[in-house]
């Protein structure tokens, strides 16, 4: 959640000189060197040379390769596999969105009044957040098993047959949502109850007494002055859906075919499976573009709907 | 467990408890209530079972040996099989990935603290145009999923000698955490009283006695809040060490289970014994430590 934080404010300009003086002046700024090496190195120059790489047609592991200009990228366009895998990752992004903003912001209402083992609750509801997804999908590919798992044996207790959940593209790619969300809807809960604690009570009262119902407070007290809570967990949620990769590679492998593959996942199987290092980076290029237009366009509209309400 | 689960999660409300509307006329009003209330809690004790269903399946599944097909629902009843956590630590290398985990995450937590500490500092206190655009541009990089370079880092970490090599996934990981943390450290840094600097500096400290004597011992709640985000981002993390790490002798827990579970599909049982060891680190961490997760979390959502 923090991350969203952070973009939030990459819009936040602030004017201005202030801060410590300090002896020494500019020679402080040696401070922070090594971090922008460590950036340098393992960041800025693989982002720079992807972009290289993505003009040519190397394979990954010989040394030379050929400058194929534009080639890669119309290639996308026309590849019939690459445009599923984008829809998909466009599903899992804003599917897993939806689905957590609606059940974090329901647990977090349902959790804001205090009863007996409400914090346990919270606790259990946020556990799996802490868990790797490789580690919450193979628990989950057992529950979802053909043979022994215990979705189908409810089915067939309940006078069906067996359901191959995962090895049908578009039951697999709703798994893989529900899933994921259910793991990370913990974020949204907890961001949302922070926000429900920062509204002030007498809100509430004042609204009481005019006589207003539940329903009308929550629509008309609750949901608007969430609005920073509904923009950092957006940006969160958003982000962690549109790069999927941990969880599609253990309940799937990407697989049937190539259908469930996610744009992450499909960049590993293109560069190491099918030694297109050039088309991979491509993909990488793709990626990276689609996920900053969602990120600081986000960021736009929730920094203007924050100035149009001051 | 409850017992460690203390009301913290959420800091307490602000201005009165909430009301409840017992000030309303009784009667059909507050039958209603109640049927709603029912509602509310059948649906969350629905969610909790969801959420807990697949660590009892992964529980009930690791318990059995593989002849045992009895479903998944049920405890072993025939007594306890531990045969699927012997594979899991003979053929899954799961202890040593746990040892490996633990080297990994505790150097690069390290690196991220210091790191990210230092370079904070100048950024808070010094901010000029140069400082501000820098800031942004280090945020800006936590937008970069880390697929998308997977191409380039990889083929420069081979030319490096890096892969399979724990000092390559340190830096990678360190990286990759380095901006959040130097975005926390700034943000609280700036939060700070400028006047206690100012003093140490007029006493005539200089710039190492002014960090390690004035500012960094006031960065403690920060750092437990960098610790833990950093800590279970880097224990987890999958989608880079699976590529790095591909020699059993340093691959950390994801990608060691990762590798166990789609050599195993045939040997649920030891898959689901695997799982289990690789998370329970982290719940014993997050029982032990629940105050400060909770905290850290909440602290980053309400900045």
């Amino acid at each position: 959640m923090t991350q969203a934080t952070a973009l939030a404010s990459l819009s936040r300009r602030k004017s201005g000189k202030t801060g410590l003086r300090l002896r020494g002046g500019w020679r402080i700024n040696l401070l922070y060197v090594p971090a922008l090496l460590l950036f340098a190195v393992f960041t800025v120059y693989p982002l720079v040379s992807g972009i290289g790489f993505s003009f040519t047609d190397w394979d990954g592991y010989s040394p030379g390769r050929a400058f194929v200009a534009l080639q890669n990228y119309l290639r996308l366009f026309q590849d019939a596999t690459f445009r599923l895998v984008l829809l998909n990752t466009f599903i899992y992004g804003i599917g897993s969105t939806i689905l957590q903003q609606v059940l974090g912001l329901a647990l977090a209402v349902a959790l804001d009044r205090p009863f007996r083992g409400r914090s346990a609750a919270r606790a259990i509801i946020y556990l799996p957040v802490l868990v790797s997804p490789v580690i919450m999908g193979t628990m989950y590919y057992l529950l979802f098993q053909y043979n022994q798992g215990a979705l189908n044996d409810l089915v067939v207790l309940f006078g069906g047959h067996r359901v191959a959940w995962l090895s049908d593209q578009a039951t697999a790619v709703v798994i893989i949502v529900v899933v994921n969300s259910l793991q990370f809807v913990g974020i949204s809960m907890i961001i949302y109850l922070a926000g429900l604690q920062s509204i002030p009570t007498t809100y509430y009262e004042a609204a009481m007494l005019d006589g207003a119902g539940a329903w009308q407070r929550f629509t008309g007290i609750t949901i608007p002055l969430l609005q920073p809570a509904f923009a950092t967990s957006i940006v969160l949620n958003l982000i962690g859906g549109l790069k999927l990769f941990d969880m599609i590679k253990v309940m799937t492998g990407g697989g049937p075919g190539y259908t469930t593959n996610s744009v992450s996942t499909l960049i590993g199987v293109t560069y190491f499976a099918n030694q297109s290092a050039g088309y991979a980076s491509a993909m990488g290029v793709v990626l990276f573009i689609i996920i900053a237009i969602f990120t600081l366009s986000l960021n736009a509209l929730m920094n203007r709907r924050r100035l149009e309400q001051q | 467990m409850t017992q460690a689960l203390k009301e913290d999660l959420v800091p307490p409300r602000i201005g009165a408890p909430a009301p409840p509307a017992t000030n309303k006329v009784p009667g059909a009003h507050a039958t209603g209530k109640r049927v709603g209330a029912i509602a509310i809690g059948a649906g969350l004790i629905v969610v909790i079972l969801v959420q807990l269903l697949p660590f009892y399946v992964a529980l009930t599944t690791a318990l059995k040996a593989k002849a045992d097909l009895s479903s998944q629902w049920l405890f072993p009843m025939v007594g306890l099989y531990w045969g699927n956590f012997v594979t899991a630590i003979s053929d899954g290398n799961i202890l040593q990935a746990i040892g490996n985990s633990a080297i990994v995450t505790l150097f690069s937590t390290a690196l991220v603290c210091a790191l990210g500490a230092l370079a904070a500092y100048p950024l808070a206190r010094r901010q000029t145009t140069l400082n501000r655009a820098v800031l942004l541009l280090i945020i800006g990089l936590i937008m970069i999923p880390p697929l998308s370079i997977l191409v380039p880092l990889y083929s420069m970490l081979n030319q490096l000698h890096a892969i399979n090599s724990y000092w390559g996934i340190i830096l990678v990981m360190t990286t990759a955490q380095l901006p959040l943390s130097i975005f926390l450290y700034s943000s609280f840094m700036r939060s700070l009283p400028v006047a206690v600097e100012e003093a140490a500096v007029m006493d005539g400290a200089n710039l190492f006695q002014l960090l390690f004597w004035v500012v960094f011992p006031m960065l403690k709640p920060v750092t437990a809040t960098v610790i833990i985000l950093t800590g279970v981002a880097i224990w987890n993390d999958f989608a880079l060490s699976v590529y790095v790490l591909t020699d059993p002798a340093v691959k950390t827990i994801a990608p060691a289970i990762g590798a166990f579970f789609a050599t195993q599909s045939s040997n649920l049982g030891a898959a689901a014994a695997a799982s289990i060891m690789g998370f329970v680190p982290v719940l014993i961490a997050y029982l032990f430590l629940q105050r400060y997760f909770i905290r850290g979390m909440v602290a980053g959502a309400e900045k």
